[in-house]
């Protein structure tokens, strides 16, 4: 099992009474919240962060975008990538990823992947994702387009990898005369490519067909959804006439390793409450604007996943629902050996840092899982291929 | 009395659209707004003096996108496809809302099949200084209050079951045509001057989706119109001032005879 720190640089600072006077922390809250004295702090902790996971010996390491919001202050993650380029020496660089549909020119995103595979020497993953709902208000793009976009985007960008420029590309949404991609990945044909997503069926389809084979992300799911989708993702891939493998499946968690049991829970009881009821509090309209996806899905969610208020989780919910590890050494790893078995992923992306979680929590946790948890759970999945391949 | 309300289907560019149908007399064609097609008091009232047809805009109700609809500039021809197949004349053309803007593009477009333009509220031309309200972020009850002056009937409308679906559907046609730039066409002012057959611009004063601040910005530009405010009356005058709103077109269209 390959393993991963994903770090979504929270505005850690923020006044959770915004709550009070808010309804959102994403796109409508003013901007008067964020203090800049602040961000500079933030910015050399957070990346700190990602390379102290680097030096413990971690696979790679994930950013990701998001716009005008306090849970992330990515709006360009590639900038952070690059910072790492040259602060990092073994790990993979994860963007998950850059949302293909909020540009107007998608070759200017298979230039910045190219230009840091060669900055990184050949380390990057390419994310592919849509953008939540909300960056459609953010980035006043259709998002009754997003799909249509998204896979024209997609397109555009994988022939800018591997095709012989200069050639011409002329779709629906995107028209050039002229795509010449200077500089080339290091990597080829193209960078791996993941698509972090929270599971539809078309999504996992796409990802899984033979001439894509990408690797797919679950991310903030309870564990019974994951399950579900993985299993999805094996099944198209049957049908495809191949058996999909462990590196072809990814599952981001919430985690957080300490001495005990409940120590984890104590301490990282505040920070992933306030997570959940502050941090990623966008409400329904926001989170689904019109079109982004298929009536009978938007239908669906709002009848269920959205039903549920999104201010009231509980840790104990949530670990409950496997959508947080949290506890000793041991128990993060039984429970990582566990799922890994259930559900297959050869991906594990663990999310060591959130919303309001202090340095040195991070810095804890990152290191008992680097000395105690991460040795149990290398080459696990590479031995399920093996077996399975059999 | 209530004329019978009759439902018919045209089929135009691969889209098949209902129609309902009421009255006798010369011919109206009232577009809906983005909450969708139905059949207004306003609706009544008309059709006691004129063939009135509401047709539904493809896309909204029960119906899919359709693949070529990516602009109001798309379904302004589709109407004009529209009257041409029922060989429609002397067309007295109204719309609210979105329809109100749809109806603004037609007219700029091409007015030789009508003989007046009513426009109850219309987007499409935005007033810096009074931004329309986001009726695509706002909730389902923000969106009814802001329907109406009078409160108790947004009320009654929020008592009322919703029908997801059709909410959900309507919603997506609106955001393919109005999106970005939201709910209006920053270019349409350039070329109201075309219109000329007369026009009627009729707010509600309290109207807080699309505000009555945006009036003189499509007077400024209209050859000839006529300018009626309807006090203590929200953004759905059909609805909840449907008795001044008739009398208001009534009159319009009338004087506009001479």
């Amino acid at each position: 099992m390959k393993l991963f720190f994903f770090h979504l640089m929270p505005y850690a600072d923020l006044d959770l009474s915004y709550a009070d006077k808010h309804e959102t922390a994403w796109v409508t809250l003013p901007n008067s919240y964020f203090d800049p004295a602040k961000g500079k702090a933030l910015y050399d902790r957070y990346i700190g962060e990602l390379e102290l996971a680097d030096q413990l010996g971690f696979d790679g390491i994930c950013v990701n975008e998001h716009h005008q919001t306090a849970y992330g202050l990515m709006p360009a993650p590639n900038l952070i990538a690059a910072a790492l380029t040259r602060t990092t020496k073994n790990a993979k660089i994860a963007i998950l990823g850059r949302a293909l549909p909020l540009v107007n020119n998608p070759v200017n995103i298979a230039e910045e992947f190219a230009m840091l595979d060669q900055m990184s020497g050949g380390r990057i993953i390419a994310g592919f994702v849509r953008g939540i709902g909300s960056e459609y208000y953010a980035a006043g793009v259709n998002p009754t387009l997003s799909h249509e976009r998204y896979y024209e985007a997609h397109d555009l960008i994988l022939q800018a990898w591997t095709r012989e420029g200069p050639f011409k590309f002329h779709g629906r949404h995107y028209n050039f005369d002229y795509v010449n991609l200077w500089p080339r990945p290091v990597q080829q044909p193209h960078p791996p490519v993941w698509v972090p997503s929270q599971g539809s069926s078309e999504t996992i389809e796409w990802c899984a067909a033979r001439e894509r084979k990408y690797t797919y992300l679950q991310t903030f799911s309870p564990l019974h959804l994951a399950q579900k989708n993985f299993d999805a993702y094996r099944e198209v891939a049957r049908r495809e006439g191949y058996e999909a493998q462990p590196d072809q499946l990814g599952w981001a968690v919430p985690t957080y390793v300490a001495e005990t049991d409940e120590i984890a829970r104590a301490e990282l009881k505040p920070h992933i409450e306030t997570f959940f009821n502050r941090f990623l509090r966008l409400p329904v309209e926001m989170r689904m604007p019109p079109g982004y996806s298929s009536v009978a899905s938007a239908k669906y969610l709002i009848e269920t996943k959205f039903a549920l208020r999104s201010t009231d989780q509980t840790i104990d919910k949530l670990i409950e629902m496997g959508m947080v590890i949290c506890g000793s050494a041991r128990t993060v790893r039984d429970a990582f050996l566990h799922h890994q078995k259930n559900m297959g992923f050869g991906n594990l992306i663990a999310m060591m840092q959130v919303a309001t979680q202090p340095a040195w929590q991070t810095e804890k946790s990152l290191r008992l899982f680097a000395s105690e948890v991460a040795p149990h759970l290398r080459g696990i999945a590479e031995k399920t291929t093996m077996e399975a391949a059999q | 009395m209530a004329e019978q309300v009759r439902e018919e289907f045209v089929e135009i560019a691969g889209a098949r659209v209902s129609v309902m149908r009421a009255g006798r007399g010369a011919p109206l064609l009232f577009l809906h707004g983005a909450g969708g097609r139905s059949w207004t008091p306003l609706h009544d009232r008309l059709a006691e003096r004129f063939d009135v047809m509401a047709p539904e805009h493809p896309g909204f109700g029960r119906s899919a996108l359709p693949e070529w609809m990516l602009s109001i500039a798309d379904l302004a021809l589709f109407y004009l496809d529209f009257m041409e197949a029922l060989d429609l004349r002397d067309v007295h053309l109204a719309g609210h809302s979105l329809g109100g803007w749809l109806a603004g593009e037609i007219a700029i477009r091409n007015t030789s099949r009508l003989a007046s333009v009513s426009l109850l509220a219309p987007a499409g031309i935005a007033a810096p200084e009074e931004p329309f309200g986001d009726i695509f972020l706002w909730s389902r009850e923000q969106g009814a209050r802001a329907q109406f002056f009078d409160q108790t009937l947004a009320e009654k409308r929020l008592a009322a079951p919703a029908d997801l679906d059709l909410v959900l559907q309507n919603k997506t046609a609106t955001a393919r045509l109005a999106w970005s730039p939201r709910l209006c066409n920053p270019q349409l002012h350039y070329w109201l001057h075309r219109i000329d057959k007369p026009t009627l611009l009729l707010w509600g004063r309290q109207d807080r989706v699309i505000p009555y601040a945006c009036e003189p910005y499509w007077k400024k530009g209209l050859a000839a119109s006529v300018s009626r405010v309807i006090e203590e009356c929200g953004h759905g005058l059909h609805n909840e001032k449907p008795d001044a709103a008739s009398q208001h077109m009534i009159a319009f269209i009338e004087g506009s005879k001479e």
